[in-house]
């Protein structure tokens, strides 16, 4: 059996603090980033007013979501799409099988769509004998590698250049190179002929405009464009949250999304989908389905204190600016979607009993709620997974220790009185492998306590 | 006006040298000073353990405690913020509830106080010296605080303020959180340490007293020359 | 798949009986679509026509997109040659259309059109594509093409090299605008693939660098005429 998660969770960011130099190295990286999303926030004529509209969009969206994922579904097919829905992960893979089955697929191309590791198709795919390659530089690498993305937009930033090198020479047999520029155009090199020859694309989808029925997908890379317009059948698979009302809404997400997550004024390609190749169009799939995953997302959505978890377009700005996330690193929180939102929705999608460390293991410092684009309320609904897992399966000796500290302070006397006893044991408890005390003083010195309280010298000094 | 402080249980206990110098600033702006006796812990270490019933029960204690004051002023952004955005929370929905949004409004930092509500940047302190500020999350997230601190220090006679790279990066402290996960706490520790004694500062000041105790106990421990004040503490001298 | 259709949005109607509260704004946000209240918020798309063309100007620039402004298509035309000349192109892609044929006449190298049977290999074989756009938008530099105006999808994407041929009268001050100007141009039945093209292809995958040309074009040229 693996470990519990919050074991390994324990285990991997000891081992991932501990790292210095990677650490540095994961701070470097996200400097140009920071400075940036400076630059593109400054041409806002209002960002945090431009929080706001994105806010109510995805608000609005989200509370009418049975409305607008039916009027997506028939727009969707007037425009000649088929649309499946999969209640879990299973009959999404089960629906995904198929519909390469039946096409007489053998190679499969995908462009990044984190929901298909939620549902870990490519080993299903695999599994039936289909070859999958990934086309996003960074899943590639991530493939190539058989580990899982480390940051959801930045699939392989925790990497150095030679390690690439190093794992393109083992692959491909390529030469090492230190350039950026000459590893990405060896993956250039060996991805085209992939597109060419692949029967199916599959991606995911960052909205799902309900008017119009179209599927808008967000790459800088290209390979997204290239595996909806080359192979025979294209596959979408998105989370049932990923729906907008109208496609105007759009002129307010696609470049928050970029400027919030990349730094970007627009993410390079933005395109919208609706339906497979019209009469007179020089190309494009004959086929293209959009599966419709729930996977516990109705969970959320029934909780309507946090339900704007489901706001969320992915943006990875929370990431990008959680100081645990830089210190801890992606893997460290073995879930699908890493940094404060995987925290805020882990436990919602896979049980509060086993990721609710998630949301303890956070300092509350809220630079990601002041990140979020779209204002989900990030780190209070850390404070509420603490809640509603004390409530739901807390501890009786964490609820001791709480219960008493709330009856001392309930009591100014014996608190004042408490308090003298702990100043006057300290040095002594500095010594002692007290529970709390113990973490502290491996790294940090408590300050020296030897005057009188301040409630005591009060009196005197007020008077 | 009358001021009622809010100290901090820790403060109170740890750092009494804080509380009183937060008296003496108010004082000195003509004030009347006062301390009532009653309160202890806001509760934050439990709320943010998720015990938000033994929360509640330190809400509804400080409605009582702190009732009819004019103003309510502590040295701790992290506390302020316990009573201004999160008794309204634990209170949701409870008879009281009213009456924790009006102690919301009648509670508030001590920067914050001095700079928006009195209009005063100037309290007439001298500090010969370097410093560096350290924003605490709480005071710049929850109460949207970032300019007031530095206007009171930018009027310190003798005082150098030195911004620092990871100017708005917590610290790691977190309550609880430092010592449940130590080794993400002490990783941040260092990452916001190291950045405040690459200013060359002689003095790391921040208006949070929990942020101090996690900055100082690291640089403690670094065995790091740098000493941690209190706002409170270097507007209070002369 | 019907009974999953079922239970999933039987699951929506039940979570959404309890109403979630409206989230915490900066302010108040006045009535109307995000689109329309948000716009005004947005990075701006130029006051006039000088401005929307110096906007679009300076964001292509800075996104690594050239842009050559020419007073007529025989100009467009000449400046096409010269890229093709200088870059040494065997063959360029393009599609129909009266602005595009225009402006490849009498290209030195060989030309193809997408639409007289399309080859993906043929098409990878060429050093450019050359397509027409919907619109350009000033406010982020970016230029909407469409599945049925401007050949397809993959003419834009595959060949190494994007030129865009357009009129200045289709350079639009924002988002909203261009696809206000794509649904209004196509009506009901939108193309099956509309998308805005910002800069050439790009990835920062390793560690965060900026590389041009990832998989789709390198280079990325625009000709106004006009
Ligand atoms: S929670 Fe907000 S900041 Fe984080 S990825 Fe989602 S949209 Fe972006």
């Amino acid at each position: 059996m693996s470990p519990a998660p919050r074991d390994r969770f324990l285990e991997d960011a000891a081992a991932a603090t501990a790292d210095d130099p990677q650490r540095g190295f994961l701070r470097g990286a996200l400097g140009g980033y920071y400075a940036s999303r400076d630059v593109q926030k400054a041409r806002y004529r209002d960002w945090e007013k431009a929080r706001d509209a994105a806010a109510l969009a995805k608000w609005t969206a989200v509370n009418r979501l049975d409305r607008n994922l039916a009027r997506f579904e028939e727009a969707f097919v007037r425009n000649g799409g088929v649309v499946h829905w999969a209640r879990d992960a299973a009959e999404a893979r089960a629906i995904i099988l198929g519909i390469c089955r039946e096409a007489g697929a053998r190679s499969v191309i995908k462009s990044k769509c984190m929901t298909t590791e939620e549902i870990h198709l490519n080993d299903a795919l695999e599994a039936e004998g289909f070859g999958v390659v990934e086309s996003d530089l960074g899943e590639f690498i991530q493939q190539l590698r058989k580990e899982p993305p480390f940051h959801f937009v930045f699939p392989c930033m925790h990497l150095r250049r030679d390690a690439i090198s190093e794992l393109f020479g083992k692959h491909l047999g390529t030469p090492p190179t230190d350039s950026p520029e000459e590893l990405t155009m060896i993956a250039r090199r060996h991805l085209r002929d992939l597109y060419l020859r692949a029967d199916i694309g599959i991606s995911g989808a960052n909205f799902l405009v309900a008017e119009t029925g179209q599927v808008s997908i967000t790459e800088n890379e290209g390979n997204a464009r290239l595996t909806c317009a080359l192979p025979r059948v294209h596959i979408a698979l998105a989370g049932i949250e990923k729906v907008i009302e109208r496609l105007d809404d759009l002129a307010v997400l696609l470049p928050m999304l970029a400027t919030a997550g990349a730094g970007q004024p627009m993410t390079c390609y933005n395109t919208l989908y609706a339906g497979p190749r019209r009469a007179g169009e020089a190309d494009g799939p004959e086929a293209f389905h959009v599966v419709l995953l729930d996977n516990r997302r109705t969970a959320l959505l029934a909780d309507p204190e946090q339900r704007d978890a489901l706001h969320c377009i992915r943006c990875g700005a929370c990431l990008n600016v959680c100081p645990i996330f830089k210190n801890i690193g992606g893997f460290a929180y073995g879930t699908t979607y890493q940094g404060p939102i995987g925290s805020v929705i882990t436990p919602h999608l896979r049980g509060l009993r086993n990721w609710n460390h998630l949301s303890g293991a956070s300092s509350l410092c809220g630079a990601c709620t002041e990140a979020c684009p779209v204002r989900i309320d990030l780190h209070h609904h850390l404070l509420r997974n603490r809640r509603n897992a004390v409530r739901a399966h807390g501890g009786w000796a964490d609820r001791l220790f709480h219960r008493a500290f709330g009856w001392v302070i309930a009591r100014p006397r014996l608190f004042s009185l408490g308090g003298r006893l702990f100043r006057a044991a300290l040095p002594v408890l500095r010594r002692l492998p007290l529970p709390y005390l113990r973490p502290w003083l491996r790294t940090r010195t408590l300050p020296e306590a030897a005057e009188p309280s301040f409630r005591q010298q009060a009196k005197e000094v007020l008077r | 006006m009358r001021v009622d402080l809010f100290i901090p249980c820790f403060v109170d206990q740890l750092a009494p040298r804080v509380g009183l110098a937060t008296a003496k600033v108010l004082r000195g702006l003509g004030h009347e000073v006062a301390f009532r006796e009653a309160q202890t812990c806001c509760g934050q270490p439990s709320f943010n353990s998720g015990h938000w019933d033994v929360a509640r029960e330190a809400a509804l204690r400080a409605l009582d405690v702190f009732r009819g004051a004019e103003a309510v002023v502590g040295p701790s952004a992290s506390c302020v913020a316990m009573m201004r955005k999160f008794y309204p929370e634990v209170l949701a929905g409870h008879p009281r509830a009213a009456e924790a949004a009006d102690l919301a409004g009648r509670t508030f930092e001590l920067g914050e106080f001095i700079v928006r509500r009195l209009g005063v940047t100037d309290v007439g302190a001298r500090w010969e010296g370097k410093a560096t500020y350290h924003d605490g999350c709480h005071g710049l997230r929850e109460l949207g605080l970032r300019r007031e601190a530095r206007a009171l220090l930018g009027a310190v006679r003798g005082l150098t303020l030195i911004e620092a790279e990871e100017q708005e990066t917590c610290c790691g402290f977190g309550g609880l959180f430092s010592v449940k996960y130590p080794m993400i706490s002490t990783a941040m520790a260092q990452v916001k340490s190291d950045a405040l004694v690459r200013t060359g500062a002689d003095i790391v000041v921040s208006s949070d007293p929990s942020c101090l105790l996690q900055i100082g106990g690291y640089l403690g421990r670094q065995g790091k020359a740098v000493r941690t004040l209190h706002l409170a503490e270097v507007l209070a001298s002369r | 798949m019907s009974a999953a259709r079922e239970t999933i949005l039987g699951r929506i109607a039940e979570a959404l009986r309890l109403a979630a509260p409206r989230p915490h704004l900066s302010s108040d946000v006045p009535a109307g679509t995000p689109a329309k209240v948000g716009k005004a918020w947005l990075p701006e798309g130029g006051d006039d026509e000088e401005g929307r063309l110096a906007l679009l100007e300076a964001n292509l620039g800075k996104l690594r997109a050239s842009l050559v402004r020419v007073p007529d298509a025989p100009a467009a035309a000449a400046a096409l040659a010269r890229l093709a000349a200088e870059r040494g192109w065997k063959r360029l892609a393009l599609h129909r259309g009266e602005l595009t044929e225009t402006v490849a006449r009498g290209l030195p190298c060989e030309t193809w059109c997408v639409d007289d049977g399309f080859d993906k290999d043929r098409l990878e074989a060429c050093d450019a594509g050359l397509t027409a756009c919907e619109s350009l938008v000033a406010q982020t530099g970016s230029l909407l093409v469409s599945s049925a105006s401007n050949g397809g999808r993959a003419l834009s994407i595959l060949p190494h090299v994007h030129v865009v041929v357009a009129r200045r009268q289709q350079v639009l001050p924002d988002l909203e605008a261009a696809l206000a100007d794509a649904r209004a141009r196509h009506g009901g039945a939108l193309p099956s693939m509309l998308g805005f093209i910002t800069g050439p292809s790009r990835t920062g995958d390793i560690e965060r660098i900026l590389v041009l040309g990832a998989h789709g074009p390198k280079e990325l040229h625009v000709i106004l005429i006009g």
